[in-house]
């Protein structure tokens, strides 16, 4: 490949696509991590992952032509706002989706995938019916959209480091809530022993509806930045669900860290290959890379040791 | 920004006589109104079509649920703008159109269950649908065992004539030589890049743009396939920058090009600079309502059809439309290729003076259709369309402006020697 580049423009290369892999990287993380909440937390298999991001994603449509026509004043931030309702809507309707549904359903895991999965159906025909067929377009502040030119050749896109900004953020809202939290506390030890925990005095039925809602919230934020980068229909979320499940099956179910790291190895795989070969043949290569993996390791990358 | 605010609608009665009117310049086309009474039932139906003495039943097969719903709900209101009118100057043979509209569900066994049913219990005289090859490859053997005959209108890669098909989009060569041609000539194209979705329209159509760029000598620097859904482009797109094209040459479809141009965008190419220039066959002005007009503006697309084509028949036809659909609907290529098919089923039925499937089949080549939106067409023996092709250059506001015409219609060549 040296051959027919310049220095220059070879080590332009390897910085493109460090960020291109990076921005990768933030895209994965952010879509997974609330699927991981979900199945690493309660091990439910949430099929409506997809259909929780778009709500999150025709929010923000819907912000953004309020906006417009209200207060185009607040235009150049709507988009902040948009991100918070995103998240309590999508995160009220999956508490309400927790207490109709799935917690009639923890003891039966297999039905669960089922059930979520006809709701992801019911959910891509009520987005159809309330905001039609066709795609929407969703507008975006003209700040959010172009690039930085750090050289003659490296430019960096805007929505690419604002997806990694808020990828970080919320990581670290996530761990903070997880790890050092006394709500955390209470959902880590129901993963680990619910009968226990529940002995000790935890109301195991509000952590996990919270939990529930905690995981579609984090999906609507994602499903709100992706309007940035991807499109807003009724089935786009089926575009992403494969790639999610991808990083959280390979990361070790029951693991935040893991999915971290697998979103990172996948990412980057998947953005060297892709310059070097073609699309469909780099996913096939990392496809392959994953399932050889997940041979040796069945648990994935990460692994919690705990008892059931 | 765009304005979003939603115009009032006209109350129903000035509604009505607009539509009229615009159904007006229809009536006396093919020598005024015909009596169902000339042409009685037993004589112009002779094989138990779904033909009454004032009635005629045809079926409207489309996706309305899935996720083809995206592109095909265009089709079915064009198909049945085209009805209603065709209705109101008088009917086909003096008898009205009824249709019976079965969903695809974007499932393509579904797609031949049901246009079975529509054939065999139905027994409809014509069928308007399909829209993925996927789909017409799935009915095909469905409507040459009960000899169906279906109009479908998408732009599709070729290699196909069924006795039983009328093919009112273009085939890949019309879609593909006059742009490539243009760009060549117009814009001093020297280097292509081709990008496109993972399936056989963009590989099919790559391989015959391919074949015309050797034969022009000019040069192919890549040429890349992702998969259907893909949303992650920056790789290609860095790619892109290091090789330097002339042109992008991108045949990317559904959800992914949304992603494709926004990130095109956010990477740093602006495409009214045109360096490098792009050019497409798949974004209509429907897929624009979902990339966002600013995202896409300064691209080229080649097409048969805008909805902003300067002439008459195109302003009836879009007046009609958005009449019956309202007036922030947006008409692209397909959209007015599946306006085409009823008319053209007419005018086959009303030269044959009969319904029968082998008669219309007759006496479809060589069928003119004088008052298309896109101007002139006709019906080539192969069953494809002559038409003309066209560039078009994406504006901010979702529309394109149409910026090169060829002069003659181009001959539909579904089996292209040479480019195979």
């Amino acid at each position: 490949m040296i051959g027919d580049y310049t220095l220059v423009e070879f080590s332009s290369i390897l910085a493109m696509q460090g960020f291109a892999g990076l921005i990768l990287f933030s895209v994965f993380v952010l879509m997974a991590l609330g699927l991981a909440i979900i199945f690493g937390q309660m091990g439910v298999i949430n099929m409506a992952h997809g259909e929780f991001m778009i709500l999150g994603a025709y929010v923000t449509w819907l912000c953004s032509h309020f906006v417009t026509a209200y207060v185009p004043a607040l235009f150049p931030v709507y988009f902040f706002v948009a991100m918070a309702l995103a998240f309590l809507v999508s995160g009220a309707l999956g508490m309400l989706v927790e207490w109709a549904m799935i917690r009639h359903l923890y003891k039966r895991p297999l039905d669960t995938l089922l059930a979520t999965w006809g709701l992801s159906l019911i959910l891509q025909q009520l987005y159809r019916s309330v905001f039609g067929a066709r795609e929407v377009g969703v507008s975006l502040p003209d700040w959010m959209m172009g690039s930085i030119a750090l050289t003659d050749i490296i430019e960096v896109p805007i929505n690419g480091i604002f997806v990694m900004v808020l990828t970080m953020l919320i990581s670290l809202g996530v761990f903070i809530l997880m790890f050092r939290s006394a709500w955390g506390r209470r959902v880590r030890a129901v993963v680990q022993n619910r009968a226990m925990a529940g002995a000790v005095g935890i109301n195991t039925k509000k952590v996990d509806r919270v939990t529930f809602g905690l995981g579609c919230g984090v999906a609507g934020v994602a499903g709100s930045a992706f309007t940035m980068i991807g499109s807003t229909g009724p089935t786009a979320g089926q575009l992403y669900i494969v790639d999610t499940f991808l990083v959280v099956v390979f990361g070790g179910a029951a693991s935040l860290i893991g999915t971290i790291a697998s979103a990172f190895t996948i990412s980057q795989a998947q953005s060297t290959m892709e310059f070097f070969m073609s699309g469909s043949m780099a996913k096939v290569l990392t496809l392959l890379t994953v399932v050889g993996i997940l041979m040796l390791r069945p648990e994935g990358l990460f692994t919690l040791k705990m008892r059931r | 920004m765009s304005d979003d605010t939603p115009r009032k609608s006209p109350i129903a009665t000035r509604r009505q006589v607009l539509a009229g009117i615009s159904a007006l310049p229809f009536m006396g086309m093919l020598g005024g109104k015909v009596n169902a009474a000339d042409y009685p039932t037993a004589e112009v139906n002779t094989t138990g079509l779904a033909v009454t003495d004032d009635k005629v039943t045809v079926g409207i097969l489309h996706s309305v649920t899935g996720t083809m719903a995206i592109s095909e709900t265009g089709s079915v209101q064009a198909e049945k703008l085209a009805i209603k009118q065709i209705n109101d100057m008088g009917g086909v043979l003096g008898r009205q159109i009824d249709f019976i509209q079965e969903d695809g569900a974007s499932d393509w066994p579904t797609f031949a269950e049901k246009a079975k049913k529509l054939l065999v219990q139905d027994k409809v005289a014509s069928v308007m649908g399909c829209w993925t090859s996927a789909s017409r490859k799935a009915v095909l053997p469905v409507f040459e065992q009960y000899n169906g005959m279906l109009y479908y209108p998408t732009f599709y890669e070729g290699l196909e004539e069924s006795p039983n098909v009328i093919y009112t989009g273009q085939e890949a060569t019309q879609q593909i030589i006059a742009g490539i041609d243009w760009v060549a000539q117009n814009k001093g194209a020297k280097s292509f890049y081709l990008l496109g979705s993972d399936y056989i329209w963009p590989r099919t159509s790559n391989k015959i743009a391919r074949k015309h760029i050797d034969k022009l000598g000019l040069e192919v620097v890549g040429e890349e396939y992702y998969p259907l859904g893909h949303t992650q482009f920056n790789s290609v797109i860095n790619k892109i920058k290091l090789r330097k094209p002339d042109v992008i040459y991108a045949i990317i479809v559904g959800g992914s090009n949304v992603a494709f141009y926004k990130q095109l965008k956010a990477a740093g190419i602006d495409m009214t600079k045109e360096k490098p220039l792009l050019l497409t066959i798949s974004v209509t002005e429907d897929e624009i309502l979902g990339i966002g007009g600013e995202n896409i503006v300064g691209a080229y697309a080649c097409m048969k059809y805008f909805q902003s084509l300067p002439n008459d028949n195109n302003a009836e036809f879009v007046t009609a439309f958005k009449e019956m659909w309202g007036e922030e609907i947006v008409i692209g290529d397909v959209t007015q290729a599946a306006y085409l098919g009823p008319w053209l089923w007419k005018m086959a039925v009303e030269k044959a003076g009969s319904f029968d499937i082998d008669k219309v089949r007759e006496a479809s080549p060589g069928i003119e259709f004088t008052k298309a939106p896109e101007g002139y067409v006709r019906i080539h023996e192969n069953h494809h369309l002559w038409s003309k092709t066209r560039v078009g250059h994406a504006l901010d506001d979702g529309q394109y402006e149409v910026v090169f015409e060829t002069e003659d219609l181009v001959e539909p060549d579904p089996f292209p020697e040479g480019y195979q």
